[in-house]
């Protein structure tokens, strides 16, 4: 019941309208940052060759993203981490 | 009165930038402001169509800046408004024959005589929007509550403020409020909320902007046109004038309706 009511008055999450809004946020937060879907991947890319000389990454699960914090952009990375190399002293 | 220079600018085209200058420089014009309108659209002059002055024009303003005619000899007189005139765009002419200098210079012209000058600005960010905005005090931006017009808007807005122009606000064109309640357009607040700008009004779509384009009169001289009461009411804020912003008063109802539920829940 609350369900088709929530419909009804857009609350719906699926509306059309907030699908475009979701749209909205994250192609302004590319654009603003100037810097594309495209070339955040060649930038992961990079990240993931620095970072494995010293540690052991999950490729896989890495994740780079733009985030929205109210006025400011941020680079958000998530690197899980597999385990440390054992330090080589020669 | 210091006078004003505001330029309609929106990125996207077809949008209403030169519907919003046309009713906007007719309204003002009503409440006995003396407006000057200029068409900056070099080679695709439309303002003169949509204001049905079409017919009067013999020069324009690339003869102007050239110094082919006096500024006085290419303004347009409206044949309704005592002081409401167009300085029209050249339909022939190449689309970099003004620069931003003779922009600003003209403006400047043009503040000596006029309270409000309304510039229309062409579609796009090359040139003729850089020409647009050289001599503006303030800009409007308008956008239509659609992902691709609120994209080109943020883009605007920051060429905007890279320009030193701070104080834009917005006209968010074309709404419909049914389509709003069913969820199947972003409404203003959404729009507000992602662009972080002022709102200027919200105009609805609106069928008698057809009807008033054809007949080459601007909707606010029909009364009742909904469009152009809202147009009035955008010209009243722009006059200083304190003018509530609109609010559907269903979608209040609405508002109530969706608390009670979240409530409920
Ligand atoms: N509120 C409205 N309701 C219905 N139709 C509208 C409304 N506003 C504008 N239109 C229509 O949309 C079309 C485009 O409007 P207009 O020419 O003002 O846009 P523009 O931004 O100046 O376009 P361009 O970028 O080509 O200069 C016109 O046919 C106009 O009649
Ligand atoms: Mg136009």
């Amino acid at each position: 019941m609350f369900d088709i009511l929530y419909k009804i008055f857009g609350r719906d999450n699926s509306s059309s309208k907030n699908i475009a809004r979701e749209r909205l946020r994250l192609v302004l937060i590319h654009d603003r940052a100037t810097i594309s879907p495209e070339v955040l991947l060649l930038l992961k890319e990079d990240l993931i060759k620095v970072i494995r000389e010293y540690l052991e990454i999950d490729e896989e699960a890495l994740l780079v993203n733009l985030e929205n914090d109210n006025d400011s952009v941020a680079l958000v990375a998530n690197i899980p981490i597999k385990g440390l190399r054992r330090a080589v002293n020669e | 009165m210091k006078s004003k220079v505001l330029v309609i600018t929106s990125g996207k085209g077809g949008v209403g930038k030169t519907t919003t200058t046309a009713n906007l420089g007719t309204a003002l014009a009503m409440l006995d402001k003396s407006v000057v309108m200029v068409d900056t659209d070099i080679g695709l002059r439309n303002l003169d169509v949509v204001l049905g002055l079409e017919n009067r024009i013999v020069f324009d303003i690339v003869d102007v800046v050239n110094g082919s005619c006096k500024l006085r000899q290419a303004l347009i007189k409206d044949k309704r408004i005592e002081s409401l005139f167009l300085l029209p765009a050249a339909q022939t002419k190449d689309k970099n024959a003004v620069t931003p200098h003779q922009m600003k210079n003209l403006t400047n012209e043009l503040r000596k005589e006029f309270d409000f000058i309304l510039v229309d600005c062409p579609a796009g960010i090359e040139q003729g929007f850089r020409n647009a905005i050289a001599g503006a005090d303030s800009a409007i931006v308008v956008a239509t509550p659609e992902i691709s017009s609120v994209r080109d808007a943020d883009r605007i807005i920051g060429l905007l403020e890279a320009a030193g122009l701070y104080d834009t606000r917005l006209i968010v064109n074309r709404l419909r409020s049914r389509m709003v309640k069913n969820g199947d357009m972003l409404d203003v607040d959404d729009i507000i909320d992602i662009l972080s700008i002022n709102l200027l009004g919200v105009v609805p779509e609106d069928e008698s902007i057809v009807i008033s384009t054809n007949r080459g009169e601007p909707a606010v001289m029909e009364t009742s046109s909904k469009a152009g009461a809202a147009y009035k009411k955008i010209a009243r804020r722009l006059n200083g004038e304190e003018v509530p912003l609109f609010t559907l008063e269903d979608e209040r109802i609405l508002d109530k309706f969706r608390r009670l539920l979240k409530i409920a829940r």
